[in-house]
């Protein structure tokens, strides 16, 4: 018994003095000479509204570090942000907003402190046809058009609410849906005429909707901030993702889906 | 035998008691622990603010038209499901009680589809001047659609139990059909048109799924009881563990009210 056991320590040793060894021997050739090369498996939690970029950041960061695994999950940021502090198994949080991360780094769940590695500015989404002629901001209070956006609790409403205020334009929507999605999805199933979304999403749908750009929109611009959790078990490898996203592969990948710098 | 025939079989092995208890400890754990993070003191205020009276007000009145419409069309259904004698019933009845099992979100793509802008009749009501999408009356229908199979379920069995000897005893003395079914057959199940009224009634209290996709969110218009959990939740988990407590508590009595409506029904014969 104590034998097997002996063996299988040395086994496990000898295999770990290999693998520190491969990655030193392909360090010293790689482009990256930053120490040990990284390996294992991290969680990354980010926003609904980052599933299509970071999807592809992470199949690139594993075809780029052969041997790491990324898992994604994506919720909405606060729903995100209570999962962690519950203990949800996450290394990387990456927030649609600066008030979620706020709340995580209040229950000291953040290894430093979050960098903000996006931008998002609300866009109007109109069906194809634009059947109630939308062309401005101010187009969305005429009367009969009828207008969705996000409840003000969520981060695309209160957007709306500082646009609202700043532009002197009430809406009376004829619903306030509590996420982004949902409204994206009566426009593109023309129940209504117009709704207020992000310009990402509008990008991600395709010819499904029509996006109209208004200058008022510079008024709310939400900031993304990203950050290692500290109940993380590879540091490491969260610090990797972190500084791809962060990078200029990242960034390129960010805006070509629309999302503004920093 | 002679002693198991005359009280019923009692021997229920030890070991099943103790996987009952996980199985009742599931559903009433999850129930406890929210008891638990309710916060008291505030609780008044969270569930007396304005938007959780204008959703309670609205969920309340929705749940009420709903059942009644679930009355007026689940009554005959059910009479024609458990007395008719046509070819595809079978067919029918399947079909009737799919949004039991259906997840409601699909349910509310099916009405979109339906009464929507672009949907199927949608699209001749708006030409005739009825617009259903953002309105109460889409919450109604949505809720219809969930809890109608509740109705039509409970009230067929009951017609099943009760039989068709005093209705037919009824006919043989000259009532017409209608009369049968005014004095007779409708009295005779009441007790389950009434546990089949009460379901329907708190699964349309529930509806949320169905709603969010087809009615949209608009406080005092669309934004029942379990839309605005979900949108408190976002912000102020508080008031979210209020109002699911009201909703609970409404659904106990609900559910209490039926089950005990239920067994009297089964004493009877």
């Amino acid at each position: 018994m104590t034998n097997i056991r002996t063996n299988v320590t040395a086994l496990l040793v000898a295999a770990a003095l290999a693998a520190g060894m491969a990655g030193c021997a392909s360090n010293t050739t790689g482009p990256a000479a930053t120490g040990n090369q990284p390996s294992g498996t991290i969680t990354i939690f980010a926003a609904a509204s980052l599933k299509a970029t970071f999807t592809q950041l992470a199949q690139d960061f594993e075809s780029k570090n052969p041997g790491t695994k990324v898992n994604l999950s994506f919720a909405g940021s606060a729903d995100l942000a209570t999962q962690i502090t519950q203990g949800a198994p996450a290394d990387v949080f990456a927030s649609a907003d600066n008030k979620n991360m706020a709340k995580l780094a209040d229950a000291k769940l953040v290894v430093g402190t979050a960098k903000n590695f996006a931008t998002n500015v609300l866009e109007i989404a109109v069906p194809p046809s634009n059947p109630a002629s939308i062309s401005s901001f101010a187009d969305l209070s005429k009367p009969g058009v009828k207008v969705v956006v996000c409840a003000s609790q969520v981060p695309c409403g209160a957007a709306t609410e500082t646009i609202e205020k700043a532009s002197g334009t009430t809406l009376s929507p004829v619903s306030e849906e509590s996420s982004v999605s949902d409204v994206l999805g009566k426009v593109v199933s023309q129940e209504a005429d117009a709704g207020l979304v992000y310009v990402t999403d509008i990008k991600g749908a395709g010819n499904k909707v029509k996006g109209i750009p208004f200058p008022e929109s510079g008024k709310a611009v939400n900031t993304y901030p990203i950050a290692t959790v500290g109940t993380s078990k590879n540091t490491e490898l969260a610090r990797a993702f972190i500084a791809m996203v962060t990078g200029s592969e990242g960034q390129k990948v960010l805006s070509d889906a629309g999302f503004g710098p920093s | 035998m002679n002693r198991t025939c005359a009280s019923g079989y009692h021997g229920i092995p030890r070991w099943i008691y103790v996987i009952a208890t996980v199985g009742g400890l599931l559903v009433v754990l999850p129930l406890l622990a929210m008891l638990v993070r309710v916060n008291w003191s505030q609780f008044l205020p969270l569930i007396t603010s304005e938007s959780s009276l204008d959703a309670l007000g609205l969920s309340l009145r929705t749940s009420a038209a709903s059942t009644l419409l679930c009355i007026v069309l689940g009554v005959p259904l059910a009479l024609v499901l458990a007395r008719g004698e046509f070819p595809a019933q079978r067919l029918l009845r399947s079909f009737v009680l799919l949004p039991l099992v259906l997840p409601p979100v699909v349910g509310g793509i099916a009405l979109l589809y339906t009464f929507g802008r672009q949907g199927l009749l949608g699209k001749s009501l708006e030409v005739a001047g009825i617009q259903i999408a953002f309105s109460t009356t889409a919450v109604v229908l949505a809720q219809t659609f969930v809890a109608l199979p509740f109705l039509v379920v409970s009230l067929e069995g009951a017609l099943r139990t009760a039989g068709s000897k005093y209705e037919a005893v009824a006919a043989t003395l000259g009532a017409r059909p209608t009369t049968v079914l005014r004095r007779v057959t409708v009295p005779l199940v009441l007790p389950g048109l009434a546990s089949g009224a009460v379901l329907s009634f708190a699964r349309s209290l529930g509806e949320f799924g169905a709603t969010l996709t087809f009615a949209g969110s608009l406080q005092g218009v669309t934004r029942t009881l379990p839309l605005e959990i979900y949108l408190q939740r976002e912000t102020d988990a508080d008031a979210a563990v209020a109002l699911s407590l009201v909703l609970v508590a409404v659904a106990v009595a609900v559910v209490g009210l039926s089950y005990g409506r239920r067994v009297s029904v089964e004493v009877q014969p």
